[in-house]
């Protein structure tokens, strides 16, 4: 089975990301980054899936040239190839999933494959809807928060995770877009040799197709976040902080 | 016709609880707007919640009533609702961010050439026009977003963004609309919801909780977190990485695929505050965050905050949990 998967490269998660100067956007400047979470579960469905029937994994992230090292890090892992649609500014932000549900939809109209897997959703702007959106746009069928694959001749059996702890199997018939959430599978780490490798596989660049507008959503700016309760901040040493809080819950909140 | 349309959600032959937060917001934008709100429940065999959707403000009730509508499937819902709102022409579509809608709700909303703004926390009026909110990177920031194109527009809104109207009270009409629907052309087959094991522990139901979070860094450290729990008398509980790691088991997780928990004390150990986390504990009584990053979006909803390296607090915690 061929299967292309969607990776998107975002800031490194416990770094701060401050907003720029205009609170416009953030300060990429002094960013570093990483694979999208969920999407590295993603990938790691889609190679499990080729190790145990066959077929082609193709890695596809649209953004700015730093992508590529996520690309290359697929590559490492057991991808076989990569796709990089060259997009900057907005087109590269993700802020209208729109726009990227139609970058990846000429990449997926390039390669035909039988199944797409993007993550569930980006750590960074979070719309948990860019799977959704390129399902609809191709006329494929779909299923979100994918926890289990299983691959038939000419459909996939999946397990979808619901609220509170419940589940439930779908069937649809290929080709299909699943989008797949965190801990499908315990991630594998690349090799020296998968490493080694990877330099000699190829990283195809494309050229966004011209029509990829957005679908009317425009951020305006950012705002900070605003405390919901009255948060007491305990200073001092960690012992100092301590006795301070075994105090406060006794004595203030009375929850010991 | 104009208008605000809100989706409402049935689940297992009861109502999704947030289908009333989304009502509330529905109304809120009504009045902020002077736009009618109007009210729609796909399903089988909901008719006879009609009353309960007709709240106070409510201008009409409609049930899209199919056989394939009785299981949920995407391409049920988009069929359905996407004849309804073409037929009514309402200016806004507001969801409750359930993970049903978070299924099909962007597949209708591309049927239209819309954006869904998902995950909306709340609106401001400016300049006569809403403006959107909903957390970015993880709850470090807020982004606000504003909907370019003309109606109709679509928009969910995450748990706790509304306080719920009580359902019924409301003198709306309610009709019944049979929507044609080819059943042959829902592609997925679903099978009926279940869990997976018997649940070991009901943390809904504990007083005291210590979660864990990827702060701990190492499936070894978890016995610090073990510690502090005993002291405190606590239920040990975990953010979702923690059980993706398969460090602690499934019904230790707290949050929107996880369980729901109001304790009287959480103590939140190395955990971010994101709003799939927040969902499932923000009804405790007092909580305690302890984070090494100030802006820790934790902070936020916290009573007491210790900004500080856990492997330090901790420790010391438990030393002054002992005297
Ligand atoms: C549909 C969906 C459903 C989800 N369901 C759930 C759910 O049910 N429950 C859930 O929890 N999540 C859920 N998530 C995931 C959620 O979005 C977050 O990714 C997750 O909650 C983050 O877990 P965390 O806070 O432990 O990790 P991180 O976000 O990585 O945060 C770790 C924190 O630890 C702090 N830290 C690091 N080292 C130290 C130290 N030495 N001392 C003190 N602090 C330290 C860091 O500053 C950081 O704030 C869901 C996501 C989606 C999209
Ligand atoms: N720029 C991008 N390039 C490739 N895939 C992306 C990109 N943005 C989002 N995706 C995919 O879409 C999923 C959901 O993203 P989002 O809708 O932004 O939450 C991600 O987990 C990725 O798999």
């Amino acid at each position: 089975m061929k299967i292309l998967v969607a990776l998107k490269q975002v800031p490194a998660r416990d770094l701060p990301v401050e907003a720029d100067a205009a609170r416009a956007w953030i300060d990429e400047s002094s960013l570093s980054h990483e694979m999208n979470e969920p999407d590295a579960y993603a990938l790691e469905a889609a190679l499990q899936l080729k190790e145990s029937s066959g077929g082609e994994v193709v890695a596809v992230s649209a953004g700015q040239a730093r992508v590529q090292s996520a690309l290359r890090e697929a590559l490492a892992k057991g991808a076989d190839r990569a796709i990089h649609i060259q997009v900057e500014g907005e087109a590269a932000r993700g802020t209208d999933p729109s726009i990227t549900a139609k970058l990846l939809e000429a990449a997926v109209r390039e390669e035909q494959p039988q199944l797409v897997l993007t993550g569930l959703q980006s750590d960074d702007t979070g719309s948990g809807q860019t799977g959704v959106i390129l399902a609809a746009r191709l006329g494929w069928p779909h299923a979100t928060l994918v926890v289990a694959i299983e691959p038939g001749p000419d459909s996939v059996r999946v397990k979808r995770e619901l609220e509170a702890g419940w589940f439930q199997h779908v069937t649809l018939p290929l080709p299909a877009v699943l989008t797949i959430q965190s801990g499908i599978s315990r991630l594998r780490y690349a090799t020296l040799m998968g490493i080694k490798r990877a330099k000699t596989k190829e990283i195809r660049l494309m050229e966004p197709p011209a029509d990829a507008v957005g679908g009317g959503l425009r951020l305006t700016g950012l705002a900070e976040p605003r405390r919901q309760r009255q948060t007491q901040f305990l200073e001092g040493s960690p012992a100092e902080q301590a006795a301070q809080l075994v105090e406060k819950l006794r004595f203030e909140a009375r929850v010991l | 016709m104009s208008g605000i349309l809100a989706v409402l959600e049935r689940q297992s032959g009861g109502w999704h609880k947030m289908s009333f937060e989304a009502l509330a917001g529905a109304l809120e934008l009504g009045r902020a707007t002077g736009l009618e709100v109007f009210a729609c429940v796909p399903g089988c065999g909901a008719g006879e919640a009609a009353a309960e959707a007709s709240v106070a403000g409510v201008a009409g009730v409609t049930i899209l009533e199919h056989e394939a509508l009785e299981a949920y499937t995407a391409d049920a819902w988009v069929e359905a609702l996407a004849e309804w709102i073409a037929e009514l022409q309402p200016d806004y579509v507001l969801f409750p961010h359930t993970y049903q809608t978070r299924d099909f709700a962007p597949a209708l909303a591309a049927r239209f050439g819309r954006t869904l703004m998902a995950d909306s926390t709340g609106f401001s009026m400016e300049g006569g026009v809403p403006v959107f909110e909903r957390p970015l990177f993880q709850g470090k920031h807020i982004g606000r977003f504003v909907l370019e194109t003309p109606a109709p527009n679509f928009v969910s809104f995450q748990a706790g963004a509304f306080r719920a109207v009580p359902p019924g009270g409301g003198a709306a009409p309610a009709a019944v609309r049979r929507p044609a629907l080819d059943p042959a052309r829902i592609r997925q087959r679903p099978e009926p919801p279940f869990r997976e094991t018997a649940q070991a522990v009901d943390l809904s139901a504990a007083e005291r909780i210590v979660a864990v979070g990827r702060g701990i860094q190492d499936e070894g450290n978890l016995e610090l977190a073990r510690q502090l729990a005993a002291a405190l008398g606590a239920e040990l509980a975990a953010s979702r990485p923690i059980i993706d790691n398969g460090w602690l088991p499934a019904d230790r997780q707290v949050g929107s695929s996880g369980q729901t928990v109001a304790p009287r004390l959480y103590v939140a150990l190395g955990i971010s505050g994101a709003i799939q986390h927040i969902v499932g504990m923000k009804g405790a009584g007092c909580i305690v965050a302890i984070n090494r990053d100030p802006k820790a979006p934790i902070f936020e909803i916290a009573d007491y905050a210790l900004v500080g390296d856990l492997f330090e607090i901790t420790p010391a915690l438990l030393d002054a949990l002992s005297s």
